[in-house]
């Protein structure tokens, strides 16, 4: 056999690494290339907007494979390399050091990047977004200048993001406002009465909350000193956190004629729109079957897409299509999201709302699509099951305190086991 | 360092040195122990960082939290006496030779 190029992986984060391991599972004995734009190896991000606000510890604590793992497999990690372009005709890709990487196959796994704000200001100083180790210790950094100062945090976007960034920094003692241009917190995806339950505990812990906030323009000198809103009032901040969202980076795939929307499109087995190439994590959109596009970014559907695209490499069809799930802190509340809320006709309740400490359970048309638990830990896991498995709690059965979720699942067993 | 040892699904053995005041997930998760996903990296929230820890070791841990138990009812692979999560399991000294197995699944 004439000796192949390598496969070539573009992005080295959660969604890279899998593809590459992936691709030894599956029994890929050819070359391996991982090609990273960051300097540190491989690492986890979920901590970098929750413990490690509050603790910032060595890049090495939140490894995700380290070198010697990664060379065991043979799997060659190139970091601080930033790919140019990709010229799919030869089959290669530009670096922009001026190399060429010749590939076999193609797996991009480029990520997102923060959502900017363009308002006048917005490049000012101590104005901060996250997304890496980075960016999480120049976040922590702000915040405690803040609170030995004496001055605001004022955190732009009631998402998941700006509000563990709040929460953090309230525990770091600094004042806390989030402006939301919404009427309510993480409106996109949570109900009502899972939005006021987190409103009351941020203001519970003194966050000044602000919503219908059109932020109009940063002031300061040098440094951000204040926030304006369209309504006329000014915010002192002594920093600003960005946090309204990601985009995906699909700028090299769409550069290079791959079909992208805000996103590079793909199948539900990570296939693009280039059958040599395959696309995995939160730089994808993906088709789903009643033709609505899909953008996940959690470290779940980069796990997962990972592992269908290094399939789909392999000429295998794996697709994904176990429930999404996510989660966040904030203070000791630990919410974890399971499903597509998107759609929903009704929402119950089990639990306490005041605590709070309660289950939301979507339905539309009367089976269940999705559940948010806060600190509601085993619902969340049977939920989660129910769901993978198809199966449907009525909505009076999940508002029922006493009605156990695990009956479900013991009955799908029982009844597997009869059938067979 | 601390030595602890992770079994993975198929038998095979990795002897890891681990900072003290880290977990087993951590270790396991950066030297590519395979049967080990551990999405959440760490924060209690997914439970695939399920083992199983070896005797005599079970003993000398502290027990587990009410969160870590819940979690540890509906792990993938099937729950036994000496289920963990091994994000949990944090590494002293006194833990030196420490042994767990990864299941085959974790989600």
């Amino acid at each position: 056999m004439v000796s192949q190029a390598p496969i070539v992986i573009v992005g080295a984060g959660q969604a890279g690494v899998q593809i590459a391991e992936s691709l030894r599972q599956e029994g890929y004995a050819g070359e391996v290339q991982l090609v990273g734009n960051e300097s540190h190896p491989p690492y986890q991000r979920p901590p970098l907007s929750k413990k490690w606000l509050l603790e910032p510890g060595v890049a090495s604590a939140l490894s995700l494979r380290g070198a010697e793992a990664l060379a065991r497999r043979r799997i060659e990690l190139r970091l601080d390399s930033e790919v140019a372009a990709i010229d799919r005709a030869a089959s290669r890709l530009q670096l922009a050091n001026g190399e060429q990487l010749p590939y076999s196959a193609l797996a991009l796994a480029t990520g997102a990047r923060a959502r900017a704000l363009s308002l006048p200001g917005a490049s000012l100083g101590q104005v901060l977004s996250l997304r890496s180790i980075a960016d999480s210790a120049a976040i922590s950094a702000a915040i405690r200048r803040c609170a030995a100062d004496g001055r605001p945090v004022v955190v732009i976007g009631g998402g998941f993001i700006g509000l563990e960034v709040a929460a953090s920094a309230r525990k770091l003692g600094a004042a806390v406002t989030v402006l939301e241009g919404l009427p309510r917190l993480m409106s996109r995806v949570t109900a009502p009465i899972v939005s006021e339950a987190f409103e009351r505990v941020h203001r519970a812990h003194g966050v000044e909350l602000v919503f219908g906030a059109q932020v109009t323009q940063l002031r300061g000198s040098g440094e951000v000193e204040s926030v304006c809103t369209a309504d006329g009032r000014e915010y002192a901040a002594g920093c600003v956190v960005v946090g309204i969202g990601v985009v995906p980076d699909d700028r090299l795939a769409a550069a290079a004629g791959l079909a992208c929307d805000r996103g590079i499109l793909v199948d539900d087995c990570a296939r693009s729109s280039d059958s040599s190439i395959v696309a995995a994590g939160d730089c994808t959109a993906r088709r789903l079957t009643d033709g609505r596009l899909l953008r996940l970014e959690s470290v779940q559907n980069a796990v997962e897409q990972a592992k269908s695209a290094a399939a789909a490499l392999l000429g295998r069809e794996r697709p994904f299509r176990a429930a999404p799930w996510f989660w966040s802190d904030q203070y000791d509340i630990k919410l974890q999201m399971v499903g597509l809320s998107h759609g929903y006709d009704q929402v119950v309740t089990r639990g306490d709302l005041q605590k709070p400490a309660f289950s939301a359970f979507y339905f539309q048309a009367g089976r269940l699509i999705a559940v948010d638990s806060l600190s509601r830990v085993q619902d969340h896991m049977q939920s989660k099951r129910l769901l993978d498995h198809g199966l449907s709690p009525t909505p009076e059965q999940a508002a029922d305190p006493l009605f156990e979720l695990q009956s479900l699942l013991r009955e799908a067993k029982l009844a597997t086991a009869d059938g067979a | 360092m601390p030595r602890v040892t992770c079994i993975e699904p198929d038998g095979h053995a990795r002897a890891l040195s681990v900072d003290a005041g880290s977990s087993v997930m951590r270790a396991a998760v950066a030297a590519g122990v395979d049967g080990i996903e551990a999405q959440c990296g760490g924060l209690l929230a997914c439970a695939t960082c399920h083992c199983y820890v070896q005797p005599p070791w079970l003993d000398k841990l502290p027990p587990p939290s009410d969160d870590e138990n819940l979690m540890l009812g509906n792990v993938a692979a099937e729950r036994r006496p000496n289920s963990r999560l091994s994000c949990q399991l944090i590494v002293e000294p006194a833990l030196d030779g420490l042994t767990v197995q990864f299941p085959d699944r974790q989600s």
